[in-house]
């Protein structure tokens, strides 16, 4: 079985300052995995460790079995992508032509796209229901939609692996459950690999098979989400009181409770 | 997509009547000097000469414009926002003050200090090697062009009333060619700048929606974000030593072809180039026309002329509010 990401003892530093501690991690390919953790616990550095966009000082970083550092940009693209947590354009691009950079890697580089682009750019935005607003410019949309154009943008890509750094923030209930709703069909129906960062441990919990939880730049528990959610950790992680219950259906609810 | 197809069969018949409009016009108004005499051919090649130059340095400073404010990020961007029309100016009036202005002294002290200007504040917004952000860049840019500024009032102030002159009239900026070689020098630097410029389209895309994003959907952002500011100097540089400080039509031209063609530089680097030669050439047209024998400053047409008409089409069309 070939894993898509495959990390060992990797450490980074972020402008001087220790930030990835030996962590040591492992996601096959058609998983659908969340990296937990508090803010500053180091989550959206490792996905740019994976990526490649943040070499780390030491250990090393494999997507599909090569070195990412060793892929060039083009061999890179084409397995992974990233959604990030916002993105501003402050020309007027239209969400079609946001999503069409998502192709930069794999069309010609003159003329119109080629077929194949334009069919993977129409996919990616019903996947993820931003078709209509296609000629729509981008900084006009909601949040909402705007997230969705971005993940539109690295699905054009059609990447083995996506990630997703914090795709659901600033997004209400409904909107949340839309795209976790999505991103587990392209999961299910496409056997796209998925890692996603999240602040919404109950919603990462229900809809990913596999939870990392990262705490000071340490890996310090992963597995199913009923092995990794365990209170007394949860507390030392998130510095608060909370209490983990399974509901009556089986979903996990992880819940803060009130300080005094 | 199929917005632009019309635009660009108009534009493609519009600019070979516009020059050939430019052409035409002389001192005495609309005519077509008689080439068979010896005077009418000297006259035919001052005018092609006049039009190619203002076709050229348009072309130029338009495709410096769009990559600036993709590299930048920043609507505001102009081919001049790092620094290169202060440090081409300093150059220009060291060369007047000091008294190399010759034909070929004058734009090559320009060239120099325009894209030494660049690698300055390159170096002041990346200590250490690290990549500069697109802020510290900025800053340093307005910075730079500050003191530059001061320096050059300072040389101006100094300067004997000739060479007072002589320093004006370059930073109103001029059409004029002082040499055939000079122009063929700017023509070749600012094709070479245009045609890097639309090979990397696609990366000023990506690099338009940011460095990470760029690097994610795999272009090597950095590599590409230092050449592209270094053909946007170049080829702003070149503009400047040939026709001296032309402003508005690099930091207008790109947004008006925005709400033409879209924002996908692979129509958007074409459609300026064409559009600003074309603006500039029939500004000078007109700004040499106007109260012929004496000439109006080009620049004074353009913003007057040109303002209202970009206005208009960014009022119509998206793109205004961004």
């Amino acid at each position: 079985m070939s894993a898509a990401i495959e990390l060992e003892g990797v450490s980074a530093r972020y402008g001087g300052a220790p930030c990835l501690c030996d962590i040591t991690l492992r996601l096959e390919e058609g998983g659908l995995a969340a990296l937990l953790g508090p803010n500053g616990a180091g989550k959206s550095t490792l996905l740019r460790v994976i990526t490649g966009r943040h070499p780390p000082a030491s250990g090393a970083v494999r997507l599909f079995g090569g070195d990412v550092a060793r892929l060039n940009a083009a061999e890179r693209a084409a397995l992974v992508a990233l959604a990030p947590q916002e993105l501003t354009v402050p020309l007027p691009f239209t969400v079609e032509e946001v999503v069409a950079v998502g192709r930069t890697a794999r069309r010609p580089r003159w003329g119109a796209p080629d077929p194949a682009s334009r069919r993977a750019m129409e996919e990616a935005m019903r996947a993820m229901d931003v078709w209509d607003l296609r000629e729509r410019p981008f900084e006009e949309l909601s949040g909402g939609e705007r997230q969705r154009a971005v993940i539109a943008m690295a699905l054009a890509q059609e990447p083995r692996l996506l990630l997703l750094d914090e795709p659901t923030s600033h997004l209400d209930l409904s909107h949340r459950l839309e795209i976790f709703e999505r991103i587990e069909r392209m999961n299910a129906e496409r056997g796209l690999t998925v890692l996603l960062t999240s602040h919404d441990i109950n919603l990462a919990a229900e809809y990913c098979r596999r939870l990392f939880l990262l705490h000071r730049g340490r890996l310090v528990a992963e597995g199913a989400p009923g092995e990794t959610l365990r209170e007394p950790l949860l507390r030392e992680v998130y510095r608060c009181d909370l209490r983990v219950r399974r509901e009556d259906d089986g979903a996990l609810n992880v819940r803060p409770i009130r300080r005094r | 997509m199929s917005r632009c197809r019309g635009w660009r069969w108009a534009a493609a018949a519009l600019a070979p009547a516009g020059l050939a409009l430019c052409l035409g016009v002389g001192p005495a108004g609309f005519d077509w000097p008689d080439r068979a005499t010896e005077i009418g051919r000297a006259i035919w090649r001052l005018r092609v000469e006049r039009v190619s130059a203002g076709f050229i340095v348009g072309a130029a400073l338009s495709t410096a414009g769009v990559l600036m404010q993709a590299l930048l990020r920043n609507p505001l961007a102009d081919p001049y926002v790092l620094g290169v029309s202060g440090g081409a100016a300093l150059g220009a009036a060291a060369a007047i003050v000091l008294g190399f202005a010759g034909a070929l002294a004058l734009p090559a002290a320009a060239f120099a200090g325009g894209a030494l200007t660049l690698l300055l504040v390159y170096a002041i917004a990346a200590p250490r090697g690290r990549a500069p952000s697109v802020y510290t860049l900025l800053l340093s840019g307005v910075i730079v062009s500050a003191m530059c500024g001061a320096l050059l009032m300072l040389m101006i102030s100094m300067a004997h009333s000739a060479g007072l002159r002589g320093i004006t009239w370059w930073m109103l900026g001029n059409l004029q060619v002082a040499s055939a070689s000079l122009l063929r020098a700017a023509a070749g630097v600012a094709a070479f700048g245009f045609a890097v410029a639309y090979i990397l389209a696609p990366e000023w895309n990506a690099l338009a929606l940011g460095e990470e994003v760029a690097h994610h959907v795999g272009v090597r952002a950095r590599a590409a974000g230092m050449i592209g500011l270094g053909i946007a100097t170049l080829t702003a540089s070149a503009a400047v030593a040939l026709a001296g400080l032309i402003g508005f039509v690099g930091l207008v031209v790109p947004h008006g072809m925005r709400a033409l063609v879209g924002a996908d530089h692979r129509r958007l680097l074409p459609a300026s180039a064409l559009a600003g030669g074309l603006l500039l050439a029939l500004c000078d047209a007109l700004a040499r026309s106007v109260r012929a024998p004496a000439e109006w400053p080009v620049g004074i047409v353009t913003a007057l002329l040109g303002g209202p008409f970009f206005l208009y089409l960014l009022r119509r069309r998206r793109g205004w509010e961004t």
